[in-house]
């Protein structure tokens, strides 16, 4: 999993039928330190995270299995929202 | 390990978990890499040096679920020494 900040929706119409009725977000990864780190990616969301929200998403197969579907072809997905971030002083 | 996230809205799989902030290193301890978050499934701390595995039926083992379908990375182990 990684850290990342919804910075979009991405409004698609005609899409694979097991994307019908979720939700699409873009998002940027980030570090720990929330700063940006790669590329923006659209994943799958399902928790309702608002735009400027910080989340946390996985990729691959576990991300198509937050949809209860066979054939998913799903490559990231949120997996959490992130309320507060408790991180160690860097020596 | 560097440090812990809170999280009350999760996706299923996720609930009820610990999850940890981990810094990739060299075997040096240098600092390597971007960070990234795992499930703790060996109550490790802050500053512990940890192995993680990212691959999803090895995780779902090592938590113990079969059902965590989602779940990915875990924190496998806590490393009290490397001898070289």
């Amino acid at each position: 999993m990684k850290f990342g900040k919804i910075i979009g929706r991405v409004v698609s119409t005609q899409k694979v039928e097991s994307f019908e009725g979720l939700k699409l977000v873009l998002v940027q990864p980030l570090n720990e330190k929330l700063e940006v780190a790669g590329d923006a990616l659209v994943a799958v969301d399902t928790l309702q995270a608002d735009i400027g929200q910080i989340v946390y998403y996985e990729t691959s197969k576990e991300a198509s299995r937050i949809i209860e579907k066979e054939m998913n072809p799903c490559d990231a997905a949120v997996m959490g929202i992130v309320d507060d971030i408790q991180l160690i002083f860097r020596p | 390990m560097i440090g812990t996230v809170v999280s009350s809205t999760k996706a299923p799989g996720y609930e009820s978990r610990k999850i940890l902030v981990v810094q990739p290193v060299d075997p040096k301890g240098n600092y390597i890499g971007t960070s990234f978050l795992a499930i703790d499934a060996v109550q490790a701390g802050v500053n512990d040096l940890v192995l993680t595995i990212e691959e999803g039926n090895s995780a779902r083992q090592i938590i113990q679920d079969a059902d965590a379908v989602t779940v990915k990375t875990v924190v496998a182990a806590i490393v009290d020494e490397i001898s070289t």
